[in-house]
């Protein structure tokens, strides 16, 4: 278990996807600065896309849930592990960075 | 039998005005010269010509303000002159309510107060201030004629002359309107100027306003304030800016062909302006859309006027660091003979109402009917503009294409005098679905309703009224509500560009498929645009530097704006 800084919520997502990429090099994109985030993507076993958040905006579990359902949708991955260090990004910019950070795994 | 009645004496206004200049003279004595009076004794000056009771025009513009005589006013002596009604646009200074805690002033008839709102809202609950209404500027303006005239008008000009000839140049504004209303009703106007020429070595460049309807005039010790309101540093902006630009441009300028327009106040629009020369040529639309603006000054609007994209503009003000970049824009920009803008609030906001075929600007909530306000909880800031220039214009009988677009599309299918042909005019909101500090722009019901219970006022204060708004445009995509048959429709078409609000995740799925499908919504896709070309890159100017590079130096940004 890491030690969390205080203040920072962690939040768990899994979904099962049927994409599933070949092997990659990890993938990042993105900055933590003020309203907004960086989001690594890496290869994962199983079948699951599984979705980490760390995030300093607290209490906002519900819209990433959506948020995160709705990328998935978009992009059924399966065998992922998508990473997220948060600080305050609107769900646009989150999802504009899911969406940049799996371009950038189609087209390295 | 009836006692006969008195005559009626109709000389009142006269003598009224009269009486006033002789207690000025009077008070004044060699203080007064002319119509001049020493800055020295414009509290003298003000205690001899007020009254109580009177109605006064103290100059709070949106970005000039008299600020001398308001703080001038402020020391007038509250045991003679007390329960004056205030009539002013805008509630800028804290001396605009210092006038009410000083029990100088006790009613209020307004349009904006932006900077003062919180404690303009304190004032109220009080029971300091008694809000006659809070108006849209022309609507004020046009009561400074009928019910709400000014017994005396304090403006300020940039020049007098010494027989009273004002020069108010690029910030003429409000001017004008108060000074004709209050000049042809017997009233008293006194201008603070910054400068007095002396008509041998120094001259007016021209002449804005006649000496006729000035009576005194005061050099102020210092230049009267003035706000660079209308600036925004490209470096602020964002990549969704730029997504909700970019579909600003296709979805609705292009879509409607939209040549004559409106931008409210912000960063939303400065990220068109950014995007015309830009993402606008890669789409041809150069020539076909954009050429006519009612629009003060935006620095952000240098690159397109360079590569000419911009036929004229027509401003309420005028912004400071764009003089001389106007200056030799005269092509462009309403200036006179001297070279000088001449801004006219009164005229650009009848321009924005009559002859604009677009308005788009930013609010803080909507809700689910398409109304929106800027008013929030404790705080009463007024409306500005906005009312006036994002309102179908149903006097309006000249004919365009946008607008005979709209209007098809309003009317399809509806009968009898709602049927009845006529054009609309294109009202876009355009706002991200949250705002700072992750507060959603899309509610259910807005705060206005509270303030309208906090405040006793009769209605609650809507900027923008449902009925009026013609296309909610989001960083989720644009709802077109000149589509929309009903209530329901309405509804569901908000909340299907509402996101990941509330307001957006408590929509009826299939029905938002449906209005998408019908072309009601429309998200960046269906637009032809993907959210990831939305980059920084695209705007013609990504710094304040890049705007003072494409105005080929003649741009000058006050020193805040100087960031490099």
């Amino acid at each position: 278990m890491s030690d969390m800084l205080p203040g920072i919520e962690v939040l768990s997502y899994s979904f099962t996807g049927q994409h599933r990429p070949g092997p990659f090099s990890p993938v990042l994109v993105g900055v933590v600065g003020s309203g907004n985030l960086e989001v690594m993507l890496e290869p994962a076993d199983g079948p699951a896309c599984t979705v980490q958040v760390e995030t300093s905006a607290r209490g906002f579990g519900e819209i990433w849930q959506a948020v995160l359902r709705d990328f998935h949708r978009r992009h059924p991955l399966a065998g992922v592990r998508v990473s997220i260090h948060d600080m305050g990004a609107t769900p646009a910019v989150v999802g504009l960075r899911l969406d940049q950070a799996v371009s950038e795994l189609k087209h390295p | 039998m009836n006692a006969p009645t008195e005559p009626r004496a109709w000389g009142h206004r006269a003598a009224d005005r009269a009486h006033r200049h002789a207690r000025a003279a009077a008070e004044l004595g060699s203080a007064l010269s002319g119509k001049v009076v020493a800055a020295t004794h414009a509290v003298a000056l003000l205690n001899a010509v007020l009254e109580a009771g009177d109605r006064v025009c103290l100059e709070g513009n949106n970005q000039k303000q008299a600020d001398f005589l308001a703080q001038a006013l402020v020391q007038v002596d509250p045991q003679r002159v007390h329960d004056l009604h205030m009539v002013q646009s805008v509630l800028a200074l804290p001396e605009h309510l210092d006038v009410f805690e000083n029990g100088l002033a006790k009613r209020l008839d307004f349009s904006f107060s932006g900077p003062q709102g919180a404690r303009l809202a304190k004032l109220v609950s009080a029971g300091q201030i008694e809000i006659g209404a809070i108006h849209t500027y022309l609507e004020l303006f046009a009561r400074y004629f009928i019910d709400l005239t000014p017994k005396l008008a304090l403006v300020a000009a940039q020049a007098a002359d010494a027989e009273g000839n004002l020069y108010t140049g690029p910030n003429t504004e409000d001017t004008p309107a108060i000074v004709e209303a209050t000049a042809f009703s017997g009233g008293i106007v006194i201008a603070q100027v910054n400068e007095l020429v002396d008509g041998r070595s120094t001259h007016l460049p021209r002449v804005d306003v006649p000496a006729g309807w000035v009576d005194f005039v005061i050099a102020a010790p210092r230049p009267n304030f003035i706000e660079p309101l209308f600036t925004r540093d490209p470096a602020q902006l964002s990549a969704i800016q730029v997504l909700m630009a970019m579909m600003a441009i296709r979805g609705i300028y292009a879509e409607y062909g939209v040549q004559r327009l409106n931008h409210g106040i912000g960063f939303d629009t400065a990220a068109i302006e950014l995007l015309l020369p830009t993402y606008g040529e890669s789409l041809g639309l150069k020539g076909k859309i954009c050429k006519h603006w009612a629009l003060n000054p935006h620095p952000t609007l240098i690159p397109a006027i360079e590569a000419g994209w911009v036929e004229s503009v027509h401003s309420f003000g005028s912004e400071l660091g764009m003089e001389n970049y106007i200056r030799a824009r005269s092509d462009v920009f309403f200036t006179g003979a001297d070279g000088s803008l001449r801004s006219n609030r009164a005229f650009c906001q009848a321009a924005g109402h009559y002859a604009c075929d677009l308005f788009i600007g930013s609010t803080l909530q909507m809700d689910l009917q398409g109304n929106s306000s800027t008013a929030t909880l404790d705080r009463i800031s007024g409306f500005g503009g906005a009312p006036n220039m994002g309102a179908d214009a149903r006097g309006r009988r000249h004919a365009s294409p946008a607008w005979l677009k709209a209007g098809e599309q309003a009317r399809a299918g509806r009968a009898g005098a709602a049927g009845t042909p006529r054009g609309q005019k294109l009202v876009v909101q355009m706002v991200e679905t949250f705002r700072e500090h992750m507060q959603p722009a899309f509610v259910e019901t807005l705060d206005a309703w509270t303030l309208q219970r906090q405040s006793g006022m009769a209605l609650p204060p809507i900027m923008i009224y449902g009925e009026d708004v013609t296309h909610v445009l989001t960083e989720e995509g644009i709802a077109n509500l000149l589509l929309c048959r009903n209530d329901e429709e309405r509804e569901q078409a908000i909340r299907g560009v509402a996101g990941y609000t509330t307001v957006g995740l408590q929509r009826d799925t299939r029905a938002v498929e449906n209005l998408r499908d019908r072309g009601v919504i429309r998200r960046a896709a269906d637009l032809g645009i993907d959210p990831r070309d939305a980059t920084r890159n695209l705007l013609a100017a990504r710094s304040m530097r890049d705007l003072v590079r494409a105005s080929g130096g003649l741009y000058d940004p006050p020193r805040r704006f100087r960031n490099w």
